[in-house]
């Protein structure tokens, strides 16, 4: 109810007592003032307080929200639909054609709770019996001695997985694992690598690579981001299998110690195959060696188309030809001098079995005869200056740039300094040591035209580009060059009607670990190019220590070891890539070829 | 009026409770029944691979090598050699096609009675 401002009776009363009625009418009116005032503030706190509410609900809905995720597992998001790149595997390998090469299996690891067990005694036993590798007196005591977690095995089949159902124990516990499984077996094992288990929890365990491509590229293969989109390597798996197959074979019948093949695209640099025995599962791979004295290369692990770093011979003298040709100092039909042997300073060189292909020998000749003395006077005339630049170039200073984690550690070995006697000897592929790989790159070079291309185990889309090392001409004539050793040197065995090998042997005695060569010991080396007119692979073939008994005498050289294995492997590997046999054009008249 | 508009809007806000409650519901099915299809996604992905895995085990090559030797007399295979690449000039022309034999005369004749018992 409204109060009036001059209530009427108080002003009559004022009147009568002779005060002034307004003063009434001011202290109503101030009364009134102060009431609404103190309405208006009780609204204002009502909303502050109201809004501080608000404020403190909602940042605690959030903190308390903030809290529970913080606290809780982590989740996935169910709403939305995933597609296949929530798969958080390791990507498949496969060959250039799709074909399975590496792949994951779901399979479970087991594990014990011991304080949870009915029976540890009579559980351990049990497991025993089941795997054949667990002790069961061991067993017993990790799951009596107090602890409360023990990992029994790694990996198990299903079947094994029932049969450890059947012990029926609370404390037997499995977590689910991804197991790498290479279904191919030992087949291109070097290649691959090999795995094995990370970090490990109970739920999930860490794939991770130990070696081969599966380390090299392992980033790549446990990239989420890749959403498990297969790597095709360049590799064929009907090459490999092929190659692999008349390798051992080969390897089998000269007892060689080793051996190793690259078979390489010489126009992309791509490894169609590559082989080095003995070899390994990769499913099951061996450890590594830990006796000191042990050579690496005795370890099945050791891969010697890429980590072997051997003096890989008389393969090296076509580059001193190519060279000399390349620098306009020779051309194949020069004659140089080929009197052995040789007398440089206090050195001999001789030829094989200290022949004599002199006096005078045209270049090509020199790389069909594989004559030391034509090469060393052709290196003389590059100079050692040359020489290393030209080598350089080749890529044989260098470590192969291959996606494997062993090749950056095989470095060729180099001499530290490079006299007359070093350019002498290199140019014959002794004294200094590089890896088939290598070898593989710089024939690849010669092979394609004179272009420096990059190995790579990648499928590749398309020709690749590199540096140009000699020109084309240069090229073709030592392409040439390398034909004649098949048709009329020291490969004759290699010859394969229809395909035009053209290639060179090297031959190089191992060297001692205490200095100075084996008599019998030897490297043979085949390196070929096929087919000769239009190359388009390229072949190395090493045997480690192997002799051929066939005949009366042993023989160790390449022409009687490695030249026929590469010839069964061409044979045989040729026409799976689709390569027609041709009849090879008719020699082109001497007279013509020697007019430009 | 004004308690019209109140009744209105308490049923309308009772309708929405309603929906609310049933969307939630619905909801929760649908991600039930999501996390149960990814989970069947899951494991066909599983038995996909093992299938892959088991077919590329099953094809490797030294298998494949050993079954072709096992069963020389029926397949007769080998490996592929240089000599089985053929030229145009040997594949042969396709044969003439022969006219097709139609009986254009009239044959006349009686059809034998069928057997008894046939």
């Amino acid at each position: 109810m409204r109060t009036p401002l001059r209530p009427l009776a108080r002003i009559l009363q004022a009147r009568q007592d002779g005060l002034n009625p307004d003063s009434i009418e001011k202290e109503n009116l101030r009364i009134r003032h102060e009431a609404l005032r103190e309405k208006a503030r009780g609204r204002a706190q009502f909303r502050l307080v109201i809004l501080c509410a608000s404020f403190v609900v909602a940042f605690g809905a959030i903190g308390a929200r903030m809290g529970l995720m913080a606290a809780t597992e982590p989740m996935e998001p169910r709403a939305s639909a995933p597609g296949a790149e929530i798969i958080a595997q390791r990507a498949d390998i496969t060959d250039r054609n799709g074909r399975v090469l590496a792949t994951n299996m779901t399979t479970h690891a087991l594990y014990a709770h011991p304080k949870v067990m009915v029976d540890p005694k009579g559980s351990a036993e049990k497991l025993a019996e089941i795997f054949p590798e667990l002790d069961a007196k061991a067993l017993a005591r990790r799951f009596t001695d107090g602890r409360s977690f023990v990992w029994v095995r790694k990996v198990l089949s299903p079947e094994q997985m029932q049969q450890v159902h059947e012990i029926g124990d609370p404390g037997l516990l499995f977590g689910p694992r991804e197991m790498r499984l290479y279904p191919n077996g030992a087949l291109a094992a070097h290649v691959l690598g090999g795995t094995s288990f990370g970090a490990e929890g109970v739920h999930s365990a860490e794939v991770i690579g130990v070696a081969g491509i599966e380390k090299a590229l392992d980033a790549r293969l446990r990239d989420p981001a890749q959403g498990g989109k297969p790597l095709a390597l360049s590799i064929d798996l009907t090459l490999q299998s092929t190659m692999e197959e008349v390798l051992s074979a080969g390897m089998g019948m000269l007892n060689a110690k080793g051996a190793a093949a690259i078979l390489m695209d010489a126009r992309t640099g791509e490894i169609l195959a590559l082989a080095s025995f003995p070899t390994f599962d990769p499913n099951d791979r061996p450890s590594p060696l830990v006796d000191k004295n042990a050579e690496p290369g005795d370890s099945p692990l050791f891969n010697r188309a890429v980590q072997g770093v051997y003096e890989l011979g008389s393969t090296f003298k076509i580059f001193a030809a190519a060279q000399a040709m390349e620098l306009g100092l020779v051309s194949p039909e020069t004659m140089v001098d080929a009197n052995a042997p040789m007398q440089w300073g206090k050195h001999k060189i001789k030829e094989f079995e200290g022949k004599n292909y002199g006096p005078l020998l045209s270049v090509s000749d020199v790389i069909a005869k594989s004559s030391n003395v034509g090469t060393a006077h052709i290196a003389l005339m590059i100079g050692p200056l040359r020489q290393q630049a030209f080598l350089k170039s080749l890529g044989f200073f260098d470590p192969t740039p291959l996606e494997l984690v062993e090749a950056p550690g095989a470095k060729p070995l180099i001499p530290k300094k490079w006299p007359e006697i070093v350019t002498i000897t290199t140019s014959y592929g002794h004294g200094m040591s590089a890896s088939p790989m290598h070898l593989a790159a710089a024939y690849a070079a010669i092979a394609n035209g004179g272009v420096m291309i990059k190995p790579t185990l990648l499928k590749k889309d398309g020709p690749t580009t590199g540096v140009r090392v000699m020109s084309e001409k240069t090229a073709h004539e030592a392409v040439a060059m390398l034909r004649r050793v098949v048709t009329e040197g020291t490969a004759s065995l290699g010859d394969v009607p229809g395909y035009e090998v053209a290639g060179k042997t090297g031959t190089a005695d191992k060297p001692k670990k205490s200095g100075g060569y084996y008599k019998d010991k030897v490297v043979n080396t085949f390196a070929s190019v096929f087919p000769a007119s239009n190359p388009q692979y390229v072949l190395i073939v090493t045997l480690d220590e192997p002799q051929d008994d066939t005949l009366s005498e042993t023989r160790r050289t390449a022409g009687w070891t490695a030249v026929p294995v590469a010839a069964e492997i061409i044979r045989r590997v040729a026409p799976l890539m689709g390569l027609r046999p041709k009849l090879e054009p008719p020699a082109m008249d001497a007279v013509t070829a020697a007019s430009n | 009026m004004r308690a019209v508009l109140y009744v209105l809007s308490f049923l309308g806000l009772i309708a929405l409770g309603f929906w609310a409650y049933r969307e939630n519901y619905a909801t929760q099915a649908a991600l039930k029944e999501v996390e149960a299809l990814q989970r069947q996604i899951v494991g066909l992905r599983e038995a996909l691979s093992v299938q892959r895995a088991e077919w590329a085990y099953l094809n490797r090559p030294d298998r494949l090598r050993d079954l072709t030797t096992a069963n020389f007399d029926r397949l007769g295979l080998l490996p592929m050699e240089p000599s089985q690449f053929g030229t145009a000039a040997q594949v042969v022309y396709p044969r003439a096609k022969l006219p097709e034999i139609s009986f254009s005369t009239d044959i006349q004749g009686t059809l034998a009675e069928p057997e008894e018992g046939l």
